[in-house]
């Protein structure tokens, strides 16, 4: 009897904790939209904030975020894969194979206010990018290197052996074998990880607090060498420093409805790439 | 799926060079006007900077905050035009400018009176600016000993890059901040907070909590300030006790630019000052600049 | 018939006629085919050593980013001394009278908070672990899943902003104290961002183990719920050990939740409705002022050392239980 009793109470537990998450997330999804949903306009994401921010839209923290993502994609992807690529297809097990997967294990869990610092050493002081949106992508970037070449090794790591070996009994070399039959097949589960990367990066704050996110700026970046606004950055100042905090509250909640209907957006491509990956690699 | 690929990656570079492409006819990098500093200051600069930019096209100026520390700091390191900064230049600072070969050039375009705010739910109305001290240093912890409630007092600050903070400890404390000061990120969000804590004390810029008709903002009390126990108290929301001195927390809000301004760099520090300026300055709810500190901005020529 | 010289053939071994010719073509087909050949060869070993620089480059920025924070915060330790860091608990690098630089506070506010948070997110990670690999029906694990995806895709400025605007107040009247802006705050919400890890981990952990487990614990006699406690749990235990190190790191380095929702005061206290600053809100409150290059300007860099080598020492950790759980399993 009072095993069963236990068994019952056990199980209700696991189940409220089952639960309990799902409520966390609910009342967040369901209070950043529902006290954001009233700012969100066609102007809202058109137009560049006005009156001391107070009206107007967050239109150049929208292209800036986008900016941004764009450089850290553009350092992160070919240099994850081609990372992951050296680890599944050419690593022999040995010391530097072990030190290099630990290295990676260690920075992904490297806080992001300490990228922070490194990019502002390196990219804003030692290179000479100053504050811009190279300095911030590029540290974007790194934060998000080793996330991109776990999630690269995974898409390789599906592929059978069969499909190498094939080509390599055709007579391929070991980079042909990789190129016609392996990467085709590794591209899609790729593009997830790389898309999930890029949406983690794409809320990142403290990054960019120090290498070229801005406050308010009258124009969008002129170049890759200037400041930019950005979503995560925006709503931080809108929460924090600005001056009329009640009066712009419903501005700061529609950031985070953008901020979070992007990253969502994002999370759900990566989901449908997946799934069809999986699909074809069925059939 | 290579298709697939191609067709998404041409995509994403299509929407980049759309985006790229707005920014186009955007004039090449002059007539820009780069602000960084006080948080004080800044949405006071930021609408200053909204009405110069529509008398006078072609000229972008970018107001970022950060607090005064920051702004000079900036400055120092020639990343900035302007730094707005709600105090004056340490002596550090001064010397760090000068080995820069950065050349400070002040102005004065508003007076400030620091308000001290409670709770409206707070029976104290007034203190003296030694209580105040003795409370923001940790000397006196409970309300009940300067007249109020038996509660515990909830003190609000900002963070050590900020002018206020640095002035507030010079002219009020003259000690070490207590370490249970929560440091705040700016002037709004001690306010923020102050709404909702019973026990709470803190200072902002009275521009925070004056509205546009110069009356206090809804939500937060305002303190009257005397000099010592044998004065009396006055309150910062009005104009006369401010600009007079009778309100014993009052400093002028400074622009440092490196060396002497010119073209719109001139025209924008003239706009400020000039009558339409300080009404600006008035509706955000500060006063405009003492006399004397007119005469040392006219008598560096402008 | 002229022989045309080749020098590889001596007169006994010339074959004659259209054979010979044959051969000779033959034979200029291998030379060229061989080095064809061996330039594919130099080729692919360029292609190699170029992935092998691309692996090494993750080695290279993480003895990257430790060197820098070292090096640019070596002139504060040798301007100070480390006494002056680990052995005060005052942080005031701008004081009125003497800057002090003691980071003892800001240490243990850190931790606090991260202590905090893991007090809230294990029981609740792995028990929702449990429940999503074992018990859940496969529609209730279809709504889960993506829905522990989502939460852990939540940007952390999202999580500060309903922190504030949310938490704060509820942990005010829940209390009776006059604001929520404290320790407590900080961990709710580091829980909330810990959670996705610990479960996500946990539940990779749990159904890993063997099957022959389970069924021996049922063939005893036991019931589900004392075969989850008893054997399944226990036997996953090292990785979901590995996936609470994992969720702490996480904890320790997060920055703008903290920085919002803890009131940044860096007085040192244990008590968790106390504002409390950490060791990332330093970071992220001070880099933007201070000039480069002086005193306060690298010792912030050994607060953000500090910060590496604890999130450094934690993954470590983590690895080395994991490998003994795969060793284990074998």
């Amino acid at each position: 009897m009072k095993k069963r009793l236990t068994e019952r109470l056990g199980f209700l537990m696991l189940y409220l904790a089952g639960i309990l998450v799902l409520f966390f997330l609910g009342v967040i999804l369901f209070d950043i939209f529902i006290k954001g949903v009233g700012a969100l306009s066609w102007k809202f994401l058109t137009q560049p904030p006005r009156m001391g921010m107070t009206e107007g839209g967050i239109f150049p923290a929208i292209m800036g975020t986008f900016m941004v993502s764009i450089i850290t994609v553009i350092f992160a992807v070919p240099l994850g894969m081609f990372a992951a690529i050296y680890l599944n297809e050419y690593a022999q097990p040995g010391k530097i194979t072990r030190l290099i997967r630990l290295a990676i294990r260690n920075l992904s869990g490297v806080p992001s206010i300490v990228y922070g610092l490194f990019g502002v050493v390196l990219f804003v002081q030692m290179f000479r990018f100053g504050t811009s949106v190279v300095s911030a992508g590029l540290t974007l970037g790194l934060l998000t290197l080793p996330w991109t070449i776990t999630a690269c090794e995974e898409a390789l790591k599906t592929v059978p052996k069969s499909y190498r070996e094939g080509a390599l009994a055709l007579g391929a070399t070991k980079w042909h074998s990789i190129r016609t039959n392996v990467l085709p097949y590794a591209i899609p589960g790729m593009m997830t990880g790389v898309i999930l990367g890029l949406s983690r990066a794409a809320g990142e704050t403290a990054p960019i607090l120090f290498t070229g996110a801005a406050f308010f700026l009258p124009h969008l970046p002129k170049s890759l060498f200037d400041q930019f606004m950005a979503l995560p950055y925006h709503l931080y100042i809108l929460a924090t420093q600005h001056h009329a905090i009640e009066k712009v509250r419903p501005i700061a909640y529609g950031t985070a409805l953008v901020l979070l209907a992007l990253i969502l957006l994002l999370n759900l491509s990566a989901i449908w790439v997946r799934y069809r990956y999986r699909q074809k690699m069925r059939g | 799926m290579r298709i697939l690929n191609v067709r998404v990656w041409m995509l994403v570079i299509g929407v980049a060079i759309g985006g790229f492409a707005l920014i186009g006819p955007e004039a090449q990098g002059q007539n820009m006007i780069q602000v960084k500093g006080s948080d004080s200051e800044v949405n006071l600069v930021q609408r200053l900077a909204e009405l110069f930019m529509q008398k006078s096209r072609g000229v972008n100026i970018a107001v970022t905050g950060g607090g005064s520390g920051t702004g000079i700091a900036a400055l120092i390191n020639k990343q900035t035009d302007i730094a707005n900064s709600s105090r004056e230049l340490s002596p550090k600072e001064a010397e760090a400018a000068k080995a820069a070969g950065v050349q400070a050039f002040r102005v004065v375009f508003a007076t400030d009176g620091i308000s001290v705010i409670t709770h409206p739910s707070n029976p104290v109305s007034k203190l003296t600016v030694e209580q105040i001290g003795k409370i923001f240093k940790g000397a006196i912890t409970n309300w009940k000993e300067v007249g109020g409630k038996d509660s515990e007092v909830s003190l609000y600050g900002r963070q050590s890059n900020s002018g206020t903070y640095v002035f507030f400890r010079e002219f009020v404390v003259k000690a070490d901040y207590s370490p249970h000061m929560k440091s705040m990120n700016g002037n709004a969000q001690i306010v923020e907070a102050l709404k909702r804590d019973t026990g709470g004390i803190g200072y902002v810029a009275v521009g925070y909590v004056v509205n546009e008709k110069g009356e206090v903002m809804s939500g937060v009390k305002i303190l009257n300030v005397a000099k010592d126990g044998q004065s009396e108290a006055y309150s910062p929301v009005k104009m006369e006790n401010v600009m007079s001195g009778k309100y014993p927390i009052s400093r002028p809000l400074n622009q440092y630019l490196n060396g002497k301004p010119s073209g719109k760099l001139l025209d924008f520090i003239r706009f400020e000052i000039s009558k339409e300026g300080q009404e600006v300055v008035r509706k955000e709810g500060f006063f405009p600049v003492q006399k004397e500190w007119m005469d040392f901005n006219r008598k560096q020529g402008l | 018939m002229e022989e045309p010289h080749e020098p590889s053939l001596t007169l006994k071994e010339a074959p004659v006629g259209e054979a010979w010719l044959h051969k000779r073509t033959e034979t200029k087909d291998k030379a060229i085919a061989f080095r064809k050949f061996r330039i594919r060869r130099l080729h692919e070993l360029f292609i190699e050593k170029f992935f092998f620089l691309n692996g090494l480059f993750a080695i290279l920025i993480l003895l990257g980013i430790f060197s820098l924070l070292f090096i640019k915060g070596f002139p504060a330790f040798r301007e100070l001394g480390l006494k002056s860091f680990l052995g005060s608990s005052v942080w005031n690098p701008n004081a009125y009278s003497t800057p002090q630089y003691g980071i003892l506070s800001l240490i243990t506010s850190t931790l606090m908070v991260t202590f905090g948070a893991l007090v809230i997110a294990v029981p609740l990670g792995v028990a929702c672990a449990a429940f999503i690999s074992q018990v859940a029906s496969s529609r209730v694990r279809e709504i889960l899943k993506p829905a522990v995806e989502i939460l852990a895709g939540i940007p952390s400025v999202v999580v500060g902003f309903l922190g504030i605007i949310l938490v704060n107040p509820l942990i005010a009247k829940l209390f009776g104290i006059s604001n929520g802006l404290n320790a407590l705050n900080g961990s709710i919400l580091l829980a909330i961002m810990s959670l996705p890890t610990i479960i996500s981990l946990s539940e990779d952990a749990l159904p890993a183990v063997p099957n022959t487990y389970k069924e021996a614990s049922l063939a005893l006699g036991g019931n589900d719920w004392q075969t989850l406690i008893r054997v399944l749990v226990p036997s996953a235990l090292s990785g979901i050990i590995a996936s609470i190190m994992l969720g702490m790191g996480r904890a320790i380095g997060e920055t703008m939740t903290v920085l919002m929702a803890t009131g940044n005061a860096p007085a040192l206290t244990f008590n968790f409705l106390d504002a409390i600053q950490t060791m990332t809100s330093t970071i992220a409150i001070e880099l933007g002022e201070v000039p480069y290059n002086t005193t306060h300007y690298y010792a912030l860099f050994v607060i953000g050392l500090v910060l590496f080598v604890m999130t450094f020492v934690v993954n470590l950790v983590s690895d080395v239980i994991l490998q003994k759980y795969q060793q284990v399993e074998k």
